[in-house]
């Protein structure tokens, strides 16, 4: 799978969970400092991910995560490993 | 009465009524919900958020157009409740009644340290606890979202008003089923009067219009099950009654020390003079068909207040249209207030039961009848099969002396809740 395309999710997902403007988002985002997010929303991210993707994404792997950039890279090592 | 205007006379400060705000079926704000009331304008509809097939009951008292917005962003109302939201809402529009809002950089002064928050529900979030456990059973446990735990808590609403607007003081919820909106207005008013609090955002909310709550209640016998007449399917006292008719939403006061209202220059809309509280300890549903503690109740509230029961103007009575309660509240009123007593409604026909907010809508509704010297009609009510010493108000609003109200709720449990409000002159 591209990446853009992984990227492109976790900004859908961003948007869902964050009611953000897309067009704002980049793979440097942060979720803390740039959207305010706390970690129960970080987890609701990823699990927007883990439905599309249809992957299971355990939590300690979040520790670290502070990016949309990161967050697709987590994703992307789990649709690797899936494929 | 003796005791001066900021204390009672057993030396205790006097709480006062400073603002009040209600999302209920009948409107989105108190103002409307009167309105309503008055009008004797009956809320319920059929059931259109959720699929009703097989259900027994299918149709409730629903808010169809509620909008959280703009009290609440969009991106915080997904991880509120609608229980909270009903709640965030009412004490919004209170707050800001009681010029206490606190917009801007904090204009209004006061220490929040000592404002409280006391926002009682019968059940809480359990519109997110149904979704999160057909997401467990569909999806897996993975699935499970991590705000359910937030969102369900009974002391949610408590917790956010009191985020929302930097109150400090002691926030928790206060849960007796339909009697926790009165409740957690009794113990507001005990905090002001301990001297634990200047200031209480006190009230209930309720959102449990949910398919397996609706089932449940419906199991019991305890609804109405008039579905194809919703509109007149909640008729307190009325011999054709079948059950109560499921409501939503949230009633919430400010209160607010005599001395410490008079101090910020509030207008002060009443004083809490009165609250009773007791348990059956009779039978976990059934209310106890001698009322004694209904009675009790209602006599604690009248003692607490410093009245006679010919002091009072009128009941709002609990009323709910389930043919037990009518009947044992109403020889309860008999027993409290004699044959001749004061004029008696129930708001339950326009706005159906609000279970634990019920209390907090009533005894503001209460409070504005009684300031504006009118009581609404028990609305649906054609044939009355209680107790003919009871004085029921029926067609339309009756006028009547400006003077104190009493309030009553009763809860599965056994739970008896009552309270007196004093209008306050001009």
């Amino acid at each position: 799978m591209e990446r853009s395309e992984i990227i492109d999710a976790v900004y859908d997902a961003c948007v869902e969970v964050l009611k953000v403007d897309k067009s704002t988002l980049t793979e440097a985002t942060s979720f803390a400092d740039d959207l305010d997010a706390d970690s129960l929303a970080l987890v609701e991210v990823v699990m927007e991910l883990e439905e599309k993707f249809d992957l299971r994404i355990p939590e300690d792997e979040l520790d670290g995560v502070t990016t949309i950039g990161a967050a697709a890279d987590v994703v992307a090592a789990h649709i690797d490993t899936a494929a | 009465m003796s005791g001066s205007s900021t204390h009672r006379p057993d030396g205790r400060p006097r709480v006062v009524v400073t603002g009040v705000g209600a999302v209920t079926p009948a409107g989105p704000d108190a103002a409307t919900t009167l309105e309503a009331i008055l009008a004797g304008r009956p809320s319920a509809v059929p059931i259109t958020t959720w699929d009703t097939e097989g259900h027994p009951v299918r149709f409730a008292a629903e808010i169809t157009s509620f909008d959280p917005a703009p009290t609440i962003e969009p991106r915080d109302a997904r991880r509120i409740d609608r229980v909270s939201q009903f709640g965030i809402v009412a004490a919004q529009e209170a707050l800001t009644h009681a010029g206490l809002a606190g917009d801007g950089a904090d204009p209004d002064g006061i220490d929040r340290s000592r404002v409280a928050v006391v926002i009682g529900s019968g059940v809480g979030g359990i519109l997110t606890l149904e979704d999160q456990i057909e997401v467990r059973v569909t999806k897996g446990v993975n699935r499970v979202g991590p705000l359910l735990i937030p969102m369900m808590m009974s002391n949610a609403t408590a917790g956010l008003v009191a985020l929302r607007h930097g109150f400090h003081g002691s926030a928790f919820s206060v849960a007796t089923a339909c009697a926790s909106g009165v409740d957690s207005i009794g113990h507001a008013a005990d905090m002001i009067r301990a001297g634990r609090a200047d200031v209480v955002v006190a009230g209930g909310s309720e959102a449990s219009i949910t398919p397996t709550a609706m089932a449940a209640f419906a199991r019991m016998g305890a609804l109405s099950t008039r579905n194809d007449d919703p509109a007149s399917a909640s008729r307190p006292f009325d011999r054709a009654r079948d059950g109560f008719v499921m409501g939503e939403g949230a009633g919430i006061v400010v209160l607010e020390s005599a001395e410490h209202a008079a101090r910020r220059g509030a207008t002060v809309l009443g004083e809490l003079a009165g609250y009773g509280s007791t348990c059956d300890a009779h039978h976990i549903t059934a209310p106890d068909p001698d009322g004694a503690g209904a009675i009790a109740s209602m006599q604690q509230a009248l003692a607490d207040a410093g009245l006679a029961p010919s002091g009072i103007g009128h009941v709002n009575a609990h009323g709910t249209s389930t043919p037990l309660n009518d009947a044992a509240e109403s020889a309860a009123m008999v027993k409290v207030f004699g044959r001749h007593g004061p004029p008696v409604t129930s708001t339950k026909g326009v706005t159906g039961h609000l279970v634990g907010a019920t209390g907090a809508v009533e005894a503001i509704v209460g409070l504005l009848c009684a300031r504006a010297g009118t009581v609404p009609p028990v609305a649906n009510l054609s044939d009355p099969d209680v107790d003919p010493g009871v004085d029921l108000v029926r067609d339309t609003s009756r006028a009547i002396a400006v003077g104190p109200v009493l309030s009553n709720s009763f809860g599965f449990g056994g739970h008896n809740a009552s309270l007196v409000l004093v209008p306050t002159d001009g």
